[in-house]
Parts: C-alpha cells; sequence; structure tokens
C-alpha cells in the first residue's frame, strides 16, 4: 500500500486534482481510500457526489468509543474508499488535535489493515503545515510520499517551498519523501518552465502540468470528477496520465528548500524577464 | 547512592564557620557557564548598609530548564493561593481533571462553615473535566453545562472560572462564556485567564486573581459595617486556621475585620472591602495589587504587617492602633498583649534552652521565608539562608527598590489596569496631614521593608533554588530543620534533616498570633530535638563490631 500526502497553498485545488487523480487510479483497477484533512470536510464531495459523509470526529462525538469503520468510511466513485477528518467551526476548539486524533483512530479501527487490501490511501491536506495536528500524516510514516499542488503563482511557489521544509524537517525522523510537484496552472506566464526550474531547484521533478480548463468547474458544480462527468474530454486524460504518472513514479526525494531571495529570483528570472 | 557518608555530620567543623563566598561558589561549581551566570546573581550573600540597602538580587525571572525549582504555575497561583480560600463563590476550573483535581484543599486553607448563610463549597472539587472532544471543538459548550449545572445544585452567589492550559491554546473566550451566564443566572460569573503556561512562576496567577476580583467584585456594595476601627486583612489565606487566631485577637481588641484575602473569607466581603479604613497586609507579594488598586480608587491606605511571631504580632496590632490614634484602641491593644504574652513567654522559656543556637534554612513562598525569621528568632534559633520561590525584588530588598525594577517581558504579558480614583467614593481615609503626623512617630504606609534587611550579614539569599542547590547548601551547613513544601521534604529528610512545610503546615498550626506562637514553639522543639534522625545510619554503619578491608583495596 501507497501511503500518499497532498499539500499546497489554500485554494490551489488541492481536493480538485486528489479526487480527479483518485478517480484515475480507480480507472486503473487500483483500490484507493481518500484521508480528507479538513475540517471543511470537502475532500470527497467529487467522488461521493455530495456532501454526504459523516466525519469520523462528529462520529466519535456522537458515538462515544463505540465507532465502527463503516459509520465513518463511504464508498464512492468506482469502489474508492473516502472518510473526511472533519474537525471544529472556524474560530473555536482545535482542527490540528482533530486530524491527530481521526488518523488515529482509523488506523484504531483497522482502516488500513491488510485484509482492507488497498493499494493506495491519499491524504488531503488543509492549506499549509501550520501547526502539529497538520503534519500528522507526514509524521511517524503515515505517509510516505508527498505531492505539493502548485502553481506560478507567487504565493503558491512560497508555500510550496515551505511545505518542502516540513517535509525535511520530518524526512530525518519519519522516512516521508517528496514525489513531485503538481502544476495546476493558473495560466501564468512561463508556468511551466518556471515549475519546472522550482522543481529543478528542490531537487524534485515537476510530475505533470495540470492545464486549465473550465470542464473542471463545470463537473465540480456537478459534484462530479471530470472523469466521471465527461470520461472522453481532454482534461480527463490529464488526470488519467497523472494517476498514471503518479502509479510509475519511483522518484522519492528529501527536497533542498531555497533561501527566500533564490525564490524571488526564480519569480524574476521566469517572471518578469520574459 | 552513598547517602549515608553524606549525612555523617563532619565532626570538628563549625558550619556556621562556612565561607559563604566559598559556599557560593561550590553551589555553582557544576553549571555550564551561562547557567552559572544567571543563578550567581540570584544567589547573594547578605550585607545590611548602615541605611538599610542590601545588594541587588535577580528575581523574578525564567526558571532555567532542567534544574528541578520549587515554583508553580499561574492556575495554581491565581485559583489554588487567592481565589481557593474562599467559602461560597463556586470555583470552576475548566481544563482536564487533574488541574481541578490537585489545586484541591492541598493548602489546608481552613474555613468557618457556621459563618453567615452556610454556602460552603471548600469540600467539592469543581472541574469541566475537559476530554479531547472539548479540545478539538472547542470547551466553551461545557463549560457553560457546568455552570448551569453548578448553578442549578448550589444556588450559589458567584461562580468563578479559572483557565487551564489547553483552555489558552485553543482560545475558548472564558469572560464571554462568563458575561453570558451572568447575564442569564442573576448571579456574579466571572473568569480568569490564568493558563498555567503564563509568567514566570505562580505570582503571575496571583497578579490575575488580585485584578478579576478587582474589576468584578470589589465595590459591589456600599454597605459601611459597624465598628469604630474598620480594617481588612490582606494575603492571610488562613492555612491551619491561622486566621482564626488572629480573628480572635481583633475582636478581644474591638477592631472590625471588614474582609479577609482570603482566608475564612466570603465573596460578600470582597464587595464591601473597600468601605474599610485601612488595609493591613500580610502576604505582599501575592496581594500587594488589591491594596494598591484600593487605595488608588478608594482612597484606603495600606500598611505592612506580620503575625507570624509573638512579638511581631505585638508590633502589628500597635501599629493599627498607632493608625487610629485613639486611646481606647491603644488601651485595648496593650491590655490583650499583656494578657496574651505571659502564656507565649512561659512556653518559650520552657523550650528556647533545647532550641537555643540551632539553625533553620527557609525556601518558601513570597512571604512566608521573611515572616518565620521571627518565630526563629524568638526561640533563639538562627537563619543560615532563606529564599522565596516567586518573590520578586520588591519582596527581598524592600519596595524602596520598585523604581529600579526592570519589567521584562515575560511581566508586561501579565496585564496591568490603570486604575483611577473613584468619581464619588475616592475618600483618603487620613489627610496629608494626619499621614505626615503618623509618619513622624514611626508609622511607613504603602512600605514593605523586604526580608534582607531582616536578615544578618553573611546569609545566603536564594531566590527560586533548584534542588542540587539545596543539596549542596545542607550538606555545608548541616542545618537543625529545613522549611519548604511537599515537594522538598523527603530529599530533605534523606539529609536527615527534619522538613517542616510552611505551604500546609504538614498536619500542624495555627502558627499565626499568640496561640500559634506557641503551637510553633513546640513543634519546632519537638523536630529538632528529635532523635530519630540519628538512627538514618544503621548501627554497623557507626560503629562496626568487625573491621576489614576489601582485597582490592
Amino acid at each position: 500500500m501507497r501511503k500518499v500526502a497532498i499539500y499546497g497553498k489554500g485554494g490551489i485545488g488541492k481536493s480538485t486534482t486528489t479526487q480527479n487523480t483518485v478517480a484515475g487510479l480507480a480507472e486503473m483497477g487500483k483500490k484507493v481510500m481518500v484521508v480528507g484533512c479538513d475540517p471543511k470536510a470537502d475532500s470527497t464531495r467529487l467522488l461521493l457526489g455530495g456532501l454526504a459523509q459523516r466525519t469520523v470526529l462528529d462520529t466519535l462525538r456522537e458515538e462515544g468509543e463505540d465507532v465502527e469503520l463503516e459509520d465513518v468510511r463511504k464508498e464512492g466513485y468506482s469502489g474508492t474508499m473516502c472518510t473526511e477528518s472533519g474537525g471544529p467551526e472556524p474560530g473555536v476548539g482545535c482542527a490540528g488535535r482533530g486530524i491527530i486524533t481521526s488518523i488515529n483512530l482509523l488506523e484504531q479501527l483497522g482502516a488500513y489493515a491488510d485484509s482492507e487490501d488497498l493499494d493506495y490511501v491519499f491524504y488531503d491536506v488543509l492549506g499549509d503545515v501550520v501547526c502539529g495536528g497538520f503534519a500528522m500524516p507526514i509524521r511517524e510514516g503515515k505517509a510516505q510520499e508527498i505531492y505539493i499542488v502548485v502553481s506560478g503563482e507567487m504565493m503558491a511557489m512560497y508555500a510550496a517551498n515551505n511545505i518542502c521544509k516540513g517535509i525535511v524537517k520530518f524526512a530525518e525522523a519519519g522516512g516521508v519523501r517528496l514525489g513531485g510537484l503538481i502544476c495546476n496552472s493558473r495560466k501564468v506566464d512561463n508556468e511551466m518552465e518556471m515549475i519546472q526550474a522550482l522543481a529543478d531547484k528542490l531537487g524534485t521533478q515537476m510530475i505533470h502540468f495540470v492545464p486549465r480548463d473550465n470542464m473542471v468547474q463545470r463537473a465540480e458544480i456537478n459534484r462530479k470528477t471530470v472523469i466521471e462527468f465527461e470520461s472522453a474530454h481532454s482534461q480527463a486524460d490529464e488526470y488519467r496520465a497523472l494517476a498514471k504518472k503518479i502509479d510509475a513514479n519511483e522518484m522519492r526525494v528529501i527536497p533542498t528548500p531555497l533561501a527566500i531571495e533564490e525564490l524571488e529570483k526564480l519569480l524574476i528570472d521566469y517572471g518578469i524577464a520574459a | 547512592m552513598a547517602m549515608g557518608a553524606e549525612n555523617k555530620k563532619t565532626a570538628g567543623v563549625n558550619p556556621d564557620r562556612v565561607d559563604p563566598e566559598k559556599a557560593k561558589s561550590r553551589l555553582l561549581a557544576k553549571y555550564p557557564p551561562k547557567v552559572a551566570r544567571k543563578r550567581a546573581k540570584q544567589i547573594v550573600i547578605n550585607k545590611v548598609a548602615p541605611d538599610g540597602e542590601v545588594p541587588v538580587i535577580s528575581s523574578n525571572v525564567r526558571t532555567v530548564p532542567g534544574l528541578i525549582g520549587q515554583r508553580g504555575c499561574c492556575y495554581a497561583g491565581c485559583k489554588g493561593v487567592v481565589l481557593g480560600p474562599t467559602r461560597d463563590i463556586i470555583n470552576i476550573t475548566h481544563g482536564p481533571i487533574g488541574c481541578g483535581y490537585y489545586s484541591w484543599l492541598t493548602r489546608r486553607n481552613q474555613t468557618d462553615a457556621d459563618s453567615g448563610d452556610g454556602q460552603n463549597f471548600m469540600p467539592y472539587c469543581f472541574s469541566t473535566d475537559m476530554q479531547d472532544e472539548e479540545i478539538i471543538f472547542g470547551g466553551e459548550k461545557k463549560l457553560k453545562q457546568a455552570i448551569q449545572e453548578a448553578y442549578d445544585n448550589f444556588k450559589p452567589k458567584a461562580i468563578a472560572v479559572f483557565s487551564t492550559c489547553p483552555v489558552g491554546l485553543i482560545g475558548d473566550d472564558v469572560h464571554a462564556v462568563c458575561r453570558e451566564m451572568k447575564a442569564k443566572l442573576g448571579i456574579n460569573v466571572f473568569g480568569f485567564s490564568c493558563e498555567g503556561y503564563k509568567g514566570v512562576s505562580q505570582s503571575a496567577g496571583h497578579h490575575i486573581a488580585n485584578n478579576g476580583i478587582f474589576k468584578h467584585v470589589v465595590g459591589l456594595d456600599d454597605t459601611v459595617k459597624e465598628g469604630r476601627y474598620r480594617i481588612n486583612l490582606l494575603g492571610e489565606y488562613n492555612i491551619g486556621g491561622d486566621a482564626f487566631e488572629i480573628e480572635r485577637l481583633f475582636e478581644k481588641c474591638g477592631i472590625t475585620l471588614v474582609a479577609s484575602y482570603s482566608g475564612n473569607s466570603s465573596i460578600d466581603q470582597f464587595a464591601n472591602s473597600h468601605t474599610a479604613d485601612l488595609n493591613l497586609i500580610m502576604c505582599h507579594r501575592s496581594i500587594n495589587y488589591v491594596a494598591e488598586m484600593m487605595e488608588t480608587k478608594f482612597g484606603v491606605p495600606w500598611i505592612k504587617v506580620n503575625f507570624i511571631g509573638a512579638a511581631a504580632t505585638a508590633k502589628s496590632l500597635r501599629k493599627i492602633a498607632q493608625y487610629f490614634d485613639e486611646q481606647a484602641l491603644s488601651d485595648a491593644v496593650e491590655k490583650v498583649i499583656a494578657e496574651e504574652m505571659p502564656a507565649v513567654e512561659a512556653v518559650c522559656a520552657e523550650v528556647r534552652p533545647r532550641t537555643e543556637g540551632k539553625r533553620a534554612m527557609l525556601f518558601v513562598g513570597g512571604s512566608r521565608a521573611h515572616h518565620y525569621q521571627e518565630l526563629f528568632g524568638e526561640m533563639g534559633m538562627k537563619t543560615l539562608s532563606a529564599g522565596y520561590e516567586f518573590g520578586h525584588r520588591d519582596d527581598y530588598e524592600g519596595r524602596r527598590v520598585l523604581p529600579n525594577i526592570k519589567v521584562d517581558a515575560d511581566s508586561r504579558n501579565i496585564e496591568e489596569l490603570e486604575i483611577e480614583p473613584d468619581p464619588e467614593r475616592f475618600n483618603p481615609r487620613i489627610s496629608a496631614e494626619e499621614k505626615a503626623a503618623l509618619e513622624a512617630k514611626g508609622l511607613t504606609f504603602g512600605e514593605y521593608e523586604g526580608m534582607m534587611p531582616e536578615m544578618e550579614d553573611g546569609a545566603m539569599v536564594i531566590d527560586d533554588p533548584s534542588q542540587y542547590e539545596t543539596d549542596e547548601l545542607i550538606r555545608l551547613y548541616q542545618p537543625d530543620i529545613f522549611c519548604a513544601g511537599i515537594k522538598e521534604k523527603y530529599a530533605v529528610q534523606k539529609h536527615g534533616i527534619p522538613l517542616k512545610q510552611l505551604h500546609s503546615y504538614d498536619y500542624g498550626g495555627p502558627y499565626a498570633g499568640f496561640k500559634g506562637a506557641i503551637n510553633f514553639y513546640k513543634e519546632i522543639d519537638r523536630m529538632v530535638n528529635s532523635r530519630v534522625w540519628q538512627y538514618m545510619r544503621a548501627p554497623w554503619q557507626e560503629h562496626p563490631e568487625l573491621s576489614a578491608t576489601y582485597a582490592w583495596e
């Protein structure tokens, strides 16, 4: 079983990319579980066809200690297994602690047991690694490979670089590695070249360049992945390609984060000079 | 470990001749240079200049990580020390269960359950018992429930909420919850942001408690209690019944106690404590803030007193009489002193031949290490070394140094209330001329001289002592008694030295006032003359019947 975590700046398209990629893997016959690690609990709505999921933490709260795996896990598109950690409303409590409790509980319930016969677990994590709780998926070997969703916008690249710093920290202790950058295009000038250069500097690869296409939004409005909504569309093939590349990927590195001046120079060289 | 060998009292060495400079360097010798530099400023050899000036001692600073210190936390200072002893406020600890449970009655604060309306919640321990769920989703809902439940079951006059560490981390707004429940229930409900991690010691919690009680309670009731000489007693927590003994003396003298902060106290007393005409401060460190604020807002002056020690008690009673400046009170006070002293002197005379010349060390509190030196002095005992857990420079060197104290970031983190004179109720109890006249007669207002000016030259003054320093100090000086708390008790006793707890008094007390002095003389006589400590070493260690050497020797 490969344990994969998807990180990236808030709003970059982590959940959309994850679910579309997972749909691609499922189509290939892989058995995949998705663990949403965002208190908003919207990491599996495209696979489930809506926000129909009871979160792990809500269930734990309502049922007390008597929780079954079936209570918190739902089958989605093409046999994918979907769970949402859930968490507090904005501004109260501790969402980080929630992620820790939730992932521990899933382990206790045997969600990752050999008997589940999983090929992949995907952790879809909220925004930046803001505190210890949100680093949970990359701690203690919970996820072994990380993909960072990024675009050619400065703040997205800045966030990607920061996440790499987090990976370095946990790579030494827990064995987590960076698998690559996924460029979710925002149609920024020289975007592909710039992300390629960023990947080189980080010592990793740009595993795929996902072009911007309105089909993604249309599928989302219909609560579906592109693969399910318009299977023949070229954008669906992009996600299939990404899924294949991840499935075949053997490159796992400890990244080499950039100094801030280096990162800004990259932006100037590709963004302005060109 | 060869504890036994270290216990052996070194024959022929007079511990009083230990060179304090050498002793200090020995305490510091094993520390890394940076730690030694910091501790060197907190270990001071006392020297009192003719004008009463003493060396500067660094205090109220962070404990070096890794050193085993004596200190408690902010929550302990706020809930445990200052507000815990009040019987009719329901004190709810908002946090996991341990914080509430382990701060419940551990200081043996006594209270008179029969007084007033019979509301006494001291035997109860209230906690929200926060669990994983509240940490993740927030604990405000459960806190509201707890307040409601406490109200439904007990119908108290007031409920106070104390925040523990996780509450600060997850950002529960205890003050908003308290406001909401106050409006809903129609009783006084107020909260304290006294999360344990705040500040460098429990001292931060004292300040937060003072602020809260002043903001939410003091001044709510303007009823003036009957009585000619109306005072408040601040910083007396009725440990082992100390306040009962002091109250007995006040009553005998005809002095009316309006409020006590907070031994044997009631919230109603706090509410009209601003109507008293004089504040007496016992524990300067934990309560001076309320006294200062009451003076600024209502015009009540304060004087420092000490009811620990018979002579100190007599002196304090005379100070009160001096302030009110009426013959009737002076006569009453003198009569009481004359009545009480013979019994004290009789016991003192009886124990003194056995206690004379014995040597004590005191490391406790932010005032106790000072006050108890009086009692030891009365027994002819000498204080070799003393220090506070959480005292500030003014507690050591006197309030004269206040303008020179550098306020660091840790202290700035604790709110300092801006107090203005109350537009209607500000009423200076004595005029500037009267004050000057009293000062000319030797009564000082708003002043505390500190511990060090009253200690001998050459005595070691140690702030926030570590376990290691304690052990070294005992090895060097071999004191006859050591005064501290439960955390130090058994480690000290392993050296063969008796330890008297001055936080909880072990199971004894009261030690305040005249009767308290008698109790203390007897207790210390018993402890320093006990033969039990000589049995720390087995007989064959002292007198081997066979002597032999090992083959490798």
